[in-house]
């Protein structure tokens, strides 16, 4: 789908950034009427942004529906939102995001997105969330078949890279393979997702640490779209030097990894950095959650590096991993493997395991060989800054006045409500929602 | 199974996808290796033959090449899959013929065909031959019934013997270690389910990626008509052998009875299958398919295609001169059919069916481990 080029190409709506956001407000402001012209950055191969590695998305709903069982009332999930950003959110917004969140499944449905089943598959039992089919590659693919459906133009390999915001319309410039396009839009939708791909947005945000920090979704969020806002004179929201930041295996991809190289057995081992010593106690919280607390952990470390030292017993509970653990007969056979301290590993362990049984409750030691062992890198999934907008999803300048015609949708605007902290399946639900705010409202703008 | 690079990369393949698990939705092979950090060898076979090639998974995969892990789970298990096909083929020395497939079905079917037209020319008169024959037993004035008996009852026997020895080979190296008979009695059910209603063939609801990116049911709804045609044949077979034994009549019997209705239909809804299915084979995306079985799939089509071709041809002339060569035709064609059926694409009938039974086993016995989101 290449396009051909003009100078200044006229466009009702012109989105850019082709994940859940950018594709759902591409396609609401399409069935409202506008023209609309999509751009991603990405080659087609890796369309979609970090929607490609999202599994489910949260809703708030009164009944049980074929993709979700029993009940998730709107003021339950703001109270979720409220624990874990330990209040830190814009809650007018919120209640407004969480309130379309209940329309969203059967919208996404209606636009082609297969949802899961739930007496398929292997799901977990949640009330709270749903699970695409497939997962969010597959989301994407069929929003990115029904927006060609509808008509909307799409572009690859294309970024948004400059953006005027006139009184009767935007001029905004667009490359593609080295050429710079212009494009006159009656109004835009910036949805081009966070800064964690960033090298030098990382280094701002966590200093020497970013060096090693892994990237665990797409290259493309570069927070170029962020950062023309910002130039813009749009109002910035959130925090520089907050991120999601999980342990993953330090040998696998240094960016995109996605979910599978994220190592959720911590609290069936211990975790020591280069010298030997623990991080932690590893057992303090075993909840689903507890993945978040070891990122910034290990981004503290010596070289921000950790190692997960299992034995067989803790190895048999550890969920799947992309790559096999290191394994080792001997603890100092390990030890030399993975390059730390062998003999304050010994001390260690052996501290450990003393311990261990005089806990309330007792814990298992670690000592059923052969040893196992995970390197363990800090992974960033996402930041905690973007682009304050209102309820229209206008983008707020910093006179506090909404932007023209300037709309922003998914990571983008995600820190207005989250600052802090993360909820499973929340990413989907805030790109999907203000996706197709942002799109409905761009579309009637530009009709006016 | 041996070990080889195929069953490497489907076990690297596998343990990626059970430590991703997105894909959970679509069919049986992702409950299969659920919380498995290890897929062994022996369970290499079991999955791969659970893969009906859906290929929804590659459309949906975040890490489907050029991602760096090059996952590619179709392709991968249509590899292991043919593998499975050699190694547990019995008699042994048939693992050969998978290999090289057209080949050996072409020259197998091929002189047994051309054999018997040969035995034909030689052994029966021209002016018996190309006569038009009419009434009971018409066709045994061409080739007598015992020699058509022996052929194609002899072919056949072969057939379902060496399947069954192969099948209980596949059984054997899949058959779960610990299995109450209690837990196979009641999986017998869910698996026939699973089994006739190729249920692993409907992506989870949408359908499969049949040809490409959009979603579909032609395969299915082709490979339904082909066995649903085959077994009218089947029934016109054996009905057409219970009133010859019954009322001693011989074929061929008038076309509003059951062994013509039958076959009739039979035969038409096998060429609206083999159509279907060719259809689905010729404009598929290539990038999730393993060559030797788009080879193995296309050679027992043609095949199928000939048989079921060549069986409507004798209806249709059988009141004609050339009704002596249409069926030494389908004579010759049905019985190389046979004998080369062991080798051929059928035996992922009754592997599918162990395996599907092997998934319905393990989902009593041992039910997948959960697995969440982020």
């Amino acid at each position: 789908m290449s396009v051909t080029m003009e100078t200044a190409s006229g466009v009702d709506v012109l989105v850019a950034g082709g994940a859940a956001a950018g594709l759902c407000a591409a396609v609401a402001a399409r069935r409202a009427g506008a023209s609309v012209r999509l751009v991603e950055a990405a080659p087609r191969a890796f369309r979609g942004g970090n929607t490609r590695h999202a599994r489910n998305f949260r809703i708030a709903h009164d009944g049980p529906a074929p993709w979700v069982p029993d009940t998730y009332g709107e003021d339950e999930f703001l109270a979720d939102l409220l624990r874990v950003t330990e209040g830190d959110t814009d809650q007018a917004l919120a209640r407004l995001l969480i309130h379309a969140s209940t329309g969203i499944a059967p919208w996404l449905a209606d636009n082609g997105v297969r949802l899961q089943p739930l007496d398929s598959g292997v799901l977990p039992y949640s009330r709270r969330t749903v699970f695409l089919l497939g997962g969010g590659k597959a989301m994407t693919n069929a929003l990115y078949a029904t927006a060609a459906a509808l008509g909307v133009t799409v572009s690859y390999g294309s970024e948004l890279v400059g953006l005027r915001i006139g009184p009767d319309a935007c001029a905004a410039e667009i490359a593609q393979d080295g050429t710079t396009e212009h494009v006159t839009a009656k109004t835009v939708v910036v949805a081009t997702g966070g800064d964690q791909a960033d090298p030098e947005a990382l280094r701002a945000h966590f200093g020497e640490a970013a060096e090693r920090i892994v990237v665990r979704g797409t290259p493309y969020a570069t927070g170029r779209g962020l950062r023309l806002l910002h130039d813009a004179g749009a109002s910035p929201m959130g925090e520089t030097g907050r991120g999601h930041l999980v342990a993953v295996d330090a040998r696998g991809p240094h960016v995109d990894g996605g979910i599978v190289t994220r190592i959720t057995g911590i609290p069936y081992g211990i975790v020591v950095d280069r010298t030997g010593r623990r991080l932690a106690d590893e057992r303090a919280d075993t909840r689903r959650t507890h993945y978040a607390q070891w990122g910034p952990r290990i981004a503290a470390c010596p070289g921000q590096i950790a190692y997960l030292i299992l034995d067989q017993e803790g190895l048999r509970r550890t969920a799947p991993t992309a790559l096999p653990p290191v394994t080792a007969p001997t603890l100092a056979e390990l030890a030399r493997r993975l390059g730390i301290d062998p003999v304050a590993l010994e001390a260690t362990l052996g501290e450990f395991n003393e311990a261990a049984l005089a806990r309330q409750p007792a814990t298992r030691p670690i000592r059923v060989t052969p040893f196992a062992a995970w390197p363990l890198l800090p992974g960033v999934t996402f930041t905690h800054v973007g682009i304050a907008v209102d309820g229209a999803m206008r983008v707020v300048m910093r006179d506090g006045s909404p932007a023209a015609r300037v709309y922003a949708a998914g990571s983008i605007m995600a820190a207005n409500v989250l600052r802090r902290g993360y909820l499973a399946g929340l990413g989907v639900t805030l790109a999907a929602v203000s996706g197709r705010i942002a799109g409905e409202k761009a579309a009637r703008h530009a009709a006016d | 199974m041996r070990p080889t690079e195929a069953t490497e990369e489907a076990a690297r393949v596998l343990q990626l996808c059970s430590a991703c698990m997105y894909c959970d939705g679509y069919c049986a092979v992702f409950p299969a290796i659920a919380g498995k950090r290890h897929i062994p060898l022996a369970d290499i076979g079991h999955i791969a033959n659970l893969c009906h090639n859906c290929r929804g998974c590659w459309y949906a995969c975040q890490y489907a090449p050029p991602h760096p892990f090059a996952v590619n789970l179709p392709q991968a298990l249509a590899a292991a899959r043919q593998q499975s096909f050699a190694d547990f083929a019995r008699p042994r020395w048939l693992a050969k013929s998978f290999g090289r497939n057209p080949l050996v079905v072409a020259a197998v079917v091929g002189a047994v065909t051309l054999l018997a037209l040969a035995a034909v020319l030689v052994s029966v008169p021209a002016e018996t031959l190309l006569a038009v024959h009419r009434g009971d037993g018409a066709f045994y004035r061409v080739v007598p019934w015992g020699v058509m008996s022996a052929a194609a009852g002899l072919s056949f026997l072969w057939a379902v013997g060496a399947l069954t020895a192969s099948t209980l080979a596949f059984w054997r190296a899949i058959a779960p270690r610990k299995m109450p008979r209690k837990a196979l009695r009641s999986a017998l059910r869910p698996a026939l389910s699973d089994i006739v209603s190729l249920k692993n063939l409907g992506g989870g609801g949408p359908g499969c990626n049949d040809v490409g990116e959009k979603f579909s049911r032609e395969r299915r709804i082709s490979h339904h008509g082909l066995v649903a045609g085959f077994l009218l044949t089947v029934l016109s077979t054996l009905s057409a052998a219970v009133w010859h034994h019954a009322t001693g009549t011989p074929a061929p019997y008038p076309v509003l009875s059951l062994p013509v209705l039958s076959g009739m239909l039979g035969g038409v809804l096998m060429l609206a299958g083999i159509g279907g299915l060719a259809a689905v084979e010729m404009r598929a995306d290539r990038a999730p398919s393993a060559a030797a079985e788009v080879r193995l799939n296309t050679v027992f089509l043609v095949l199928l295609g000939l048989v079921s071709a060549s069986g409507l041809a004798v209806l249709a002339l059988r009141e004609t001169a050339l009704m002596g060569l249409a069926l030494t035709l389908h004579l010759g064609l049905v019985t190389g059919f046979f004998l080369v059926l062991p080798a051929s694409k059928m035996v992922h009938a009754p592997y599918r069916a162990a395996a599907l039974l092997r998934a319905a086993v393990d989902r009593i016995v041992s039910p997948p481990r959960r697995s969440g989101g982020e």
